[in-house]
């Protein structure tokens, strides 16, 4: 198999900006990320080769980073901040909604294969404490209402 | 702040992030300015104004620059360090989102100066909207000449790329961002060689925190002396600080250096919610020692004042903890970062952080034992001085300084035999 045409082309642009081409491992991993959900061993290979890199070279690249997933996760992940100034101002309800609400510990997934909860750590947010992640988007100032809300809205 | 803002002046106006609202405040007049200097002359300003970094170490910003040599067969790169990762900081991102092309035109000027041609900014991850807006406003700038060939009419080319990184605390410490954006595992490298000699792609390479680079285009405006005139003699200047915790209004504050913190809490911040006493203070980032609530009086937000206190002015992270917080629950998850953040290439700061969060993790579940204490400081105080890079460090303050200042705290939890309850700490 071989990268995408998109994934392809995308990085042929961005190689421009980098004196190396693997420098472009990490744009890479990001675009095959994007476009698939996760990053497959047959993805690793593919970008591999894509920059003349080895596969272990990627995937040794790949498994330092928490946010390049290898492994699949429901189709929404939900990423709770449970660092100092969140646990200061309530993560534990943010996190013990959750848990009631879609009977998932920190680290599992829903049996739907819709929801995948985890704990991470500081994302940013701590003036507008707790906070989480869903997907791309920050959810922030939660209260137990708001997280209920949030969850239906996902439906 | 009582002076005219210097980093927040614009943030206030709709549509702060633009081209059209940055140049119709002035913006971009200094990169103009600069162009018609002398490189030399340029560096001298900023060398004269005090600036010192930060994003955390506090380096004195023209000095750095003037570290990279003028001739290199390399070419030389500048990389913006906007990884964000220091719990309780959220400073930059507003920098980011409001005003990014003072950034732009900070890293235009310092670029100028040292003789680069290309900068890197690179963004934590998880800022997907922030570098959206960045990425527009460098879009921006290179429709309107401030970027590319040629900048302004003079010989002067200049590239910018914004460079996403992906989940790695120790990413921020400077040579660990170098190897992240040439594709490699996110590991500090020795020094020597600094950046300023052998950086990124193995040239010459200036590593600065977006606050610091975005300053630089009012100091070129005003003048080093105009920058002077705020703060102390030693720490001059304004700066950005991260306000999280139970007050009424946390949020990111611009304040003149050496400003009181009971004053800044009380008074900017509104002081604790209602019904809320001060317990302790971390002004700046995890990674600082703590200050007790008694601490805290008279203490003055400047690099000599901080330190006199036994702490550090750090990345402007303030975390305010209220009486009842359960500092050894606190300090286990904190503990549990560290460990997990440590890229594990030195034996102390491996081991340490991991014996370290299994002997807080014993405690918080009720199995302490009182001498578990002085294990702990022993080896948190054996993590330092050994390894490649601060990260270590960054975990032996916060370790020793909570267990040291609260250590009845500490003790009595052992002595009650308590356990811990409630969601997981981590
Ligand atoms: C573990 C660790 C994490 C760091 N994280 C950041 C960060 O997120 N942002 C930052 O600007 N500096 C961070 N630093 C400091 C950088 O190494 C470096 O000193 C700084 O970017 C230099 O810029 P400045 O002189 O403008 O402050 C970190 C340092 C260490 C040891
Ligand atoms: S001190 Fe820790 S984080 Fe830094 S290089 Fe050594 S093991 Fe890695
Ligand atoms: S501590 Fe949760 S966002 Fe910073």
């Amino acid at each position: 198999m071989t990268l995408s045409k998109a994934t392809a082309t995308k990085l042929d642009e961005l190689a421009a900006r980098y004196p190396t081409r693997m420098a472009l491992t990490l744009p890479g991993l990001y675009l095959v990320q994007d476009e698939a959900g996760w990053i497959s061993p047959q993805a690793m290979i593919d970008l591999a080769e894509h920059l003349d890199l080895s596969p272990a070279y990627v995937r040794g690249v790949a498994t330092f980073y928490t946010m390049f997933r290898k492994d699949q996760v429901g189709r929404y992940l939900i990423q709770v901040c449970t660092n100092l100034s969140c646990q200061l101002m309530g993560s534990d309800t943010v996190l013990a909604c959750l848990e009631r609400k879609l009977g998932v510990k920190p680290g599992e997934t829903t049996a739907d294969g819709k929801f995948t909860v985890v704990e991470v750590e500081c994302l940013a947010s701590c003036g507008t404490a707790p906070m989480m992640q869903i997907n791309d988007t920050y959810y922030e100032d939660l209260t137990e209402a708001k997280v209920e809300q949030i969850l239906a809205s996902l439906g | 702040m009582d002076k005219e803002p210097i980093l927040t002046k614009r943030m206030h106006l709709p549509g702060s992030h633009t081209l059209a609202v940055y140049e119709s405040v002035g913006g971009y007049q200094s990169l103009r300015k600069a162009l018609a200097m002398e490189p030399a002359a340029v560096i001298d300003e900023v060398k004269k104004s005090g600036l010192r970094g930060r994003g955390g170490a506090g380096f004195p910003t023209g000095l750095k620059w003037s570290f990279v040599p003028k001739e290199s067969t390399k070419p030389k790169y500048l990389c913006c360090n906007a990884d964000e990762g220091e719990p309780g900081t959220f400073k930059d991102r507003v920098i980011l989102e409001k005003d990014p092309h003072s950034l732009i035109e900070g890293m235009l000027i310092a670029s100028w100066a040292v003789g680069i041609r290309h900068g890197y900014i690179y963004v934590r991850g998880e800022f997907l909207d922030q570098i959206k807006i960045l990425q527009g406003a460098i879009d921006e700038a290179y429709a309107k000449g401030y970027l590319g060939k040629g900048i302004l009419g003079t010989a002067f080319d200049c590239d910018l790329t914004v460079h996403r990184g992906a989940g790695a605390y120790v990413c921020g410490e400077e040579t660990a961002l170098i190897n992240s954006i040439e594709g490699k595992r996110g590991q500090p490298r020795l020094k020597p060689p600094f950046p300023a000699v052998v950086g990124l792609f193995g040239g010459p390479t200036v590593v600065n925190n977006v606050e610091t680079l975005a300053a630089v285009p009012w100091i070129l405006e005003r003048g080093a002396a105009a920058y002077v005139a705020y703060g102390t003699e030693k720490s001059t200047g304004s700066k950005l600080f991260s306000v999280s915790g139970p007050v009424k209004n946390p949020g990111v504050y611009e304040i003149e250096l050496g400003y009181p913190l009971m004053d800044f809490l009380n008074n900017e911040c509104g002081g604790l919610r209602d019904g809320t006493i001060l317990k302790a203070i971390i002004v700046g980032g995890s990674s600082v020692p703590i200050l007790t609530a008694a601490e805290c009086e008279g203490a003055r937000l400047d690099y000599e004042s901080l330190q006199q206190k036994g702490t550090m002015l750090g990345s402007g992270g303030m975390i305010v903890f209220p009486e009842g917080a359960n500092m050894v629950r606190l300090l286990t998850r904190l503990a549990k970062f560290y460990a997990h953040e440590s890229c594990g290439q030195c034996t102390p700061c491996r081991e340490g952080s991991g014996f370290i969060l299994r002997m807080l993790e014993q405690i918080y579940q009720g199995h302490g034992k009182l001498d578990d204490l002085d294990n702990i400081l022993r080896v948190a105080n054996n993590m330092t001085g050994n390894t490649i890079c601060p990260l270590a460090d960054a975990m032996q303050m916060p370790v020793v300084s909570w267990i040291t200042k609260f250590r009845k705290e500490f003790e009595q939890y052992i002595i009650s035999g308590q356990r811990g309850t409630g969601a997981r700490h981590g």
